[in-house]
């Protein structure tokens, strides 16, 4: 069947820049996000292929030793707080969350349109300190280091602080608009897995962030005033700005993961074509693992100083977070089990989640055992287990949820066999880029360095040609995504024959999502109840 | 709706006297304790009379009693999340001297660094040995 674009849509019902920079449509909102976190992706996109460039030879290529901690920083600040922590919640929440429970809007539409100025003002202070100084502590900000040394420390802890507003309020707003705009007869348990992952996302980015602001604050009156908190000549405690920064940090590590687990549950459910199994697990363990989540900061500091009676309870703690985790992944798996499974693109991005996903949080509990991680602590295991789970997790969950929700957002089609190449590219790319990290990592080679013993270059140097894979293929997904959006075959409303919600309008949708209000039918995965027309759809083989 | 009412509810006068005057008599009791040595005891009695009377003005006067319930959950939540970091953390601050326990009772007799620690001035438990001199104890109080 040939499908058309619809006359008017959100896209087309009011033109010229100023409609767009005043929007007060979530839809938009969520592509002014799109723009600026992807350009933020590319920025830490280029330090990392810097970096692994340098690192190719043990000798200097590009960048002496400062240079090579300036970029390391900056490439971490930059995926950290102006990429992941915003990325699925502020471009796929905003856009998919109403239209999943049949809303017409966020709750605050105006707060919604600040918080991407907010965004913007944050990305402008971190601009500054790339061209006054730059900033070489790393993405973590330890002290004594961050309050001594000259580079432009105070302008990229103001982006932080800012940046940290920007998703306060998202969460707030997400909460409201989660609890009071879902659409009649829609109840908790027939909220779509990925609301319910936006919505224990929102409590984690409402809960913790303020005390990343706290944090922060008291780092900049540390270096500015020097009020002596985290300096012991002072009576101050350089290992207490650890706690605080971490009690933040570990909860934003699942404010980056949950959401790309509530994507892949649609995915999984999507394209087994199969009632998600579990449900309540899976929506509960979101909760779960919320909460557990602000237990476990300690794990980040067995080597800090940190007294043994600590070390002992936050290691123990640790194993309890891998509870929710590997619940969601069997519920998955139990999903997919004869289901009738097609491979459509997004679905690799979910098998992708899957085998990558589950390699990271093993070795996060391998680096919780305590004893273990005296030795691997700062090594490139750590590296490779953090890349492993936002990576492997967040990033493929992201595109997987870009190339599901696509068609909805422009209404067209991307070319599926350049997609599923893109989808092999990075897949292949990732694992030979960071696979070998592991082992390097057991055998000592420390994180953060410019430089490598010559045993160790075989090793960085397979690594660096898997960024480079990988590099060609976000650049391939870039080219065959953004000719989508102009040349892309219509897709229709509902190309996947999904049952959510958010396919029952046209795509792209109306300025007001749906035509009157809308009313629920069946369940997000009723599929044993409820046949989509042409459920079986066919798909080209490559 | 409900939200509305819960705005409108007024409590009797005499609740808010007596809660005031409860409040009152409290500090009397603060300003009592603190005039009297507890030793340890201290602090957790100004902090305990201090949460009693927070309580008391959180309940009634800022109506969180008969409020949603939500806001309950929001207040205590909070709170609870702070106590975790506070305590979490001392768990960690509180014990970091326990480190030294182990030079008191070295596995290792012969390691080098046992071996500073009985002639130099690092550990503070060589303190409590009798064969030290007072002057000696005194530079040696730092991790108490
Ligand atoms: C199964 C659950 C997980 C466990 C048990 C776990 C455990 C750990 C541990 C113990 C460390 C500290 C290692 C060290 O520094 O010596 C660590 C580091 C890290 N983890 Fe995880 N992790 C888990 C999941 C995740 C997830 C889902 C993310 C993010 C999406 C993540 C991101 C990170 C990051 C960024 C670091 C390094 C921070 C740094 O020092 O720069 N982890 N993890
Ligand atoms: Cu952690």
């Amino acid at each position: 069947m040939e499908h058309t674009i619809p006359e008017k849509h959100y896209l087309n019902e009011a033109t010229g820049w100023k409609s767009w920079l005043m929007t007060l449509d979530h839809k938009r909102i969520g592509i002014l996000y799109m723009i600026m976190v992807m350009f933020s992706f590319f920025l830490g996109g280029v330090f990392a292929l810097l970096l692994r460039w340098e690192l190719i030879s043990p000798d200097k290529i590009l960048m002496g030793p400062e240079m090579y901690n300036q970029a390391f920083s900056l490439h971490g600040i930059i995926m950290i707080f102006l990429f992941i922590i915003p990325s699925i919640p502020a471009i796929l929440g905003n856009f998919v969350m109403p239209l999943m429970i049949g809303a017409k809007d966020v709750a605050f539409p105006r707060l919604n349109l600040a918080s991407w100025y907010i965004y913007v003002i944050g990305f402008c202070f971190a601009v500054y300190a790339l061209f006054t100084g730059g900033i070489d502590t790393g993405w973590t900000f330890y002290t004594p280091y961050s309050s001594e040394t000259t580079t432009a420390v105070i302008p990229i802890l103001t982006a932080a602080f800012v940046l940290g507003f920007s998703s306060i309020f998202t969460g707030l707003n997400f909460i409201v608009t989660i609890h009071k705009l879902r659409a009649p007869g829609m109840t908790w348990f027939q909220l779509p897995l990925f609301v319910w992952a936006i919505y224990a996302t929102a409590l984690i980015q409402v809960l913790a962030t303020p005390v990343l602001g706290i944090t922060l604050a008291l780092l900049m009156l540390e270096r500015v005033v020097g009020i002596g908190i985290f300096d012991p000549a002072m009576g101050g405690d350089p290992v207490l700005f650890q706690h605080f920064f971490w009690f933040y940090s570990h909860p934003a590590v699942y404010i980056m993961i949950l959401p790309g687990m509530g994507i892949i549950s649609e995915l999984i459910a999507t394209f087994s074509h199969r009632r998600i199994f579990g449900y309540k697990f899976i929506a509960f363990s979101s909760l779960g693992i919320a909460f557990t989540g602000f237990l476990v900061w300690g794990h980040h500091m067995f080597v800090s100083g940190q007294s043994d009676f600590a070390a002992v309870i936050f290691s123990f703690l640790t194993f309890f977070v891998g509870i929710p985790s590997g619940i969601k992944i069997l519920n998955w798996m139990a999903t997919m089990y004869k289901g009738s499974i097609s491979l459509d693109t997004p679905m690799l991005w979910a098998l992708s989640f899957l085998i990558l996903f589950s390699i990271g949080g093993f070795t996060g509990i391998i680096l919780g055992t305590l004893s273990i991680d005296v030795h691997l602590h700062d090594t490139y295991f750590v590296v490779s287990h953090f890349h492993y789970v936002m990576v492997g997790g967040t990033v493929m969950a992201i595109f997987g949820g870009l190339h599901y929700w696509w068609p909805k957002i422009w209404g067209r089609m991307y070319n599926e066999t350049l997609a599923r190449i893109a989808v092999v590219l990075i897949f292949v790319g990732f694992n030979v880029t960071f696979f070998v990290q592991f082992i390097m990592g057991t055998q000592g080679m420390p994180r953060r360095y410019a430089t490598y013993l010559p045993q160790f270059q075989g090793m960085h140097g397979f690594s660096s040609i898997g960024a480079l894979i990988m590099g060609v293929g976000f650049l391939l997904i870039a080219i065959y995504l953004i000719h989508a959006i102009f040349k892309g075959k219509p897709s229709g409303p509902n190309p996947w024959k999904a049952l959510t919600m958010e396919w029952e309008t046209p795509s792209p949708p109306r300025a007001g999502n749906f035509e009157g209000a809308q009313r629920l039918t069946h369940g997000p995965y009723d599929y044993d109840k409820v046949v989509p027309e042409n459920a079986l759809k066919q798909y080209k083989t490559l | 709706m409900k939200d509305d009412a819960a705005q409108r509810h007024i409590l009797p006068l005499n609740l808010y006297l007596a809660v005031g005057s409860g409040l009152l008599v409290l500090t009397v009791i603060t300003v009592a304790a603190a005039q009297m040595d507890f030793g340890q005891m201290n602090l957790l009695i100004a902090m305990g009379i201090a949460v009693v009377k927070a309580t008391l003005v959180a309940m009634f006067f800022m109506h969180l009693k008969y409020d949603n319930r939500i806001y309950m959950l929001v207040f205590v939540g909070s709170l609870l999340f702070l106590g975790v970091f506070i305590i979490f953390t001392m768990f960690d601050t509180l014990r970091r001297g326990d480190i030294y326990e182990e030079i008191s009772e070295p596995y290792l007799k012969e390691a080098v660094i046992y071996r500073t620690a009985e002639t130099g001035t690092a550990s503070s438990h060589a303190a409590a040995d009798s064969s030290h001199t007072a002057a000696e104890a005194e530079t040696e109080t730092t991790d108490h």
